[in-house]
């Protein structure tokens, strides 16, 4: 009965921290699902969010604009990448390993050489805090946190659909039709990294506000956690056919699962050390099914 | 219209794989001319079509597209006067996307792809004309995931595509290798179609002689990188395979013609 209990009490913190990290998911999605690159920059960009956020904040600028530059910011950082891969011809993969290994230092640098920075919601104005997460108000962060999540996947939907969006699409799927349909890949690459990274850096802005805190660590496995939320959305719900929007819903439905199941595994006595272990478990394996599956069920069609 | 001059491309250079691909190739396309090429592996007949669309950077030479020099021009600014179709079914096209969705794409080649939406409704209707006239029925599925069509269907998608924003020069790489021999014959008959209806300027690549004899107003044979024949007109019309081969062994000194050009 007590597990029920505290597991019914973390509920709204875990549903808070799954909807944060559905935006970052949703930028993950863009060059995961979209542009087929697998970009390592978030572990970096969504500190540099955070750094940007807090620092910013506590020098007194209004919270929206601090998250308005945190998203900027992060845009930079994936415009670098991006760069690194069309301009230096560095592959993807590495590209980002690059940007989040210099991010590091960026990070600690903007946050004035220390590794945390608090931003305590007593002393200054904050859009999210974890501490009205059960109370029943205006302060409570996750009606503002939906009403975000909503406006991104209108405004998402809206972009995947226009001309942009569209060459977006093509290169992800085929460069050399893109090329022979007169789009540089190079660029809708370029764009689309930006996209990520601002979104990423984003989310890490609510982030360490929700936590009250940012630290130059926070980000360390970042790109799992949104992996994480993409598959299992994906898992989850592929048995109903949606449009474009369903699926952008669908990735951060998959965030709030992955901190629900983390919670629940949490309450059951699980140490915290092992979380990300068990994290890259689970994409791993989740990665791994469709994989086994097209390999096995070939097979059984013969007999 | 085009024209190739002096073109020299070799692939692997200063290795033991250095392979030469266009010897000095030189050619010239007038305008509506719909020049079949055709040669053995390895003769540079994809590499040609592909010198000229800009998918490498050519050696040496000078490559002329409507009198503008495009030697150093990427392909993807290239495709803006460039209709292409590949041997692949798969390259073409976006499985992911719609049929019209993807006939959206290549109406916008050589434009600004900005925020307007991706597809007006005066362009669906245009393109359900279009498609209509493929005849496959494709009409009443554009919004069908171009992933479920066949490859015939595909390919006939593609010609359609690279030709939807009539280009200046229209490239078909073996595009019915890939397909069964009747829906071959479909997407051939397809092209001559499109080809004369738009006068395009045409140069399409084939493996299969009587293709080659069938179709177009000159053909070309190319061997070891450079043109070895070149005939067009009357002397074209008269052509027989028999001749080609003859031809061939002529021309390139080789006096095993037969099983190359059936390679």
């Amino acid at each position: 009965m007590d597990f029920f209990v505290s597991l019914l009490y973390s509920l709204p913190g875990a549903i808070s921290q799954g909807l944060i990290w559905g935006i970052m998911a949703l930028g993950l999605f863009i060059t995961f699902r979209i542009l087929n690159v697998s970009d390592l920059t978030v572990d970096g960009s969504l500190a540099t969010g955070g750094a940007v956020c807090v620092v910013m904040i506590r020098a007194g600028f209004n919270p929206w604009i601090s998250i308005l530059c945190a998203f900027l910011v992060g845009g930079v950082a994936g415009l670098v990448t991006a760069s690194l891969q069309t301009k230096c011809g560095i592959p993807a993969i590495l590209a980002g390993i690059l940007t989040q290994l210099a991010l590091y230092s960026v990070n600690l640098r903007i946050m004035g050489g220390k590794s945390n920075q608090p931003v305590s919601v007593d002393k200054y104005k904050l859009l999210v805090s974890q501490r009205y997460v059960r109370e029943l108000s205006l302060r409570n962060p996750i009606p503002l946190v939906v009403i975000f999540i909503a406006v991104l996947i209108g405004v998402l939907y809206w972009f995947f659909g226009t001309e942009k969006g569209c060459s977006m699409r093509a290169t992800g799927v085929n460069k050399q039709m893109a090329r022979a349909q007169g789009i540089n890949p190079d660029n809708d690459i370029i764009l689309g990294l930006i996209i990520s990274n601002g979104l990423v850096a984003l989310s890490g802005a609510l982030l360490a506000q929700f936590q009250g805190a940012v630290d130059v660590n926070m980000g360390r496995g970042a790109i799992v956690i949104g992996l994480a939320a993409v598959i299992i959305g994906e898992v989850c719900l592929k048995k109903i056919k949606g449009n474009f929007a369903f699926k952008l819903f669908a990735v951060v439905f998959g965030a709030i699962i992955y901190y629900l199941v983390l919670q629940v595994t949490l309450q059951l006595g699980l140490n915290t050390n092992d979380l990300k272990l068990i994290s890259a478990l689970i994409v791993a394996l989740f990665l791994a099914v469709p994989y086994w599956k097209g390999r096995v069920l070939p097979k059984k069609g013969g007999v | 219209m085009v024209r190739l001059e002096d073109i020299s491309k070799t692939f692997n250079a200063g290795t033991i794989n250095a392979k030469i691909a266009l010897n000095h190739l030189n050619l010239q396309l007038n305008e509506g001319d719909f020049v079949t090429v055709i040669g053995g592996n390895g003769a540079g007949k994809s590499t040609m079509l592909n010198a000229l669309a800009g998918t490498f950077p050519v050696d040496s030479g000078k490559i002329i597209i409507d009198e503008q020099d495009v030697t150093s021009m990427p392909d993807f600014k290239r495709a803006t006067v460039l209709g292409r179709v590949f041997q692949d079914p798969m390259m073409g096209t976006n499985p992911k996307m719609m049929i019209e969705e993807n006939l959206a794409l290549a109406a916008r080649r050589g434009q600004k792809r900005g925020l307007k939406w991706s597809i007006s409704n005066d362009e669906r209707e245009q393109y359900y004309e279009a498609l209509k006239g493929l005849n496959l029925g494709l009409e009443d599925r554009m919004k069908t995931k171009v992933g479920l069509l066949s490859g015939g269907q595909r390919q006939a998608l593609t010609l359609l595509m690279a030709t939807i924003k009539k280009p200046k020069v229209l490239l078909l790489d073996e595009h019915t290798a890939a397909l069964d021999p009747k829906t071959a014959e479909k997407v051939l008959f397809m092209s001559d179609k499109v080809v004369s209806e738009n006068h395009l300027t045409t140069m399409m690549v084939t493996h299969n002689m009587r293709d080659a004899i069938a179709h177009g107003n000159r053909l070309i044979m190319m061997d070891a990188g450079r043109v070895v024949v070149d005939i067009s007109g009357e002397d074209k019309k008269h052509l027989t395979v028999t001749d080609l081969l003859e031809l061939f062994s002529k021309a390139s000194g080789n006096t095993e013609a037969n099983d190359k050009m059936l390679l």
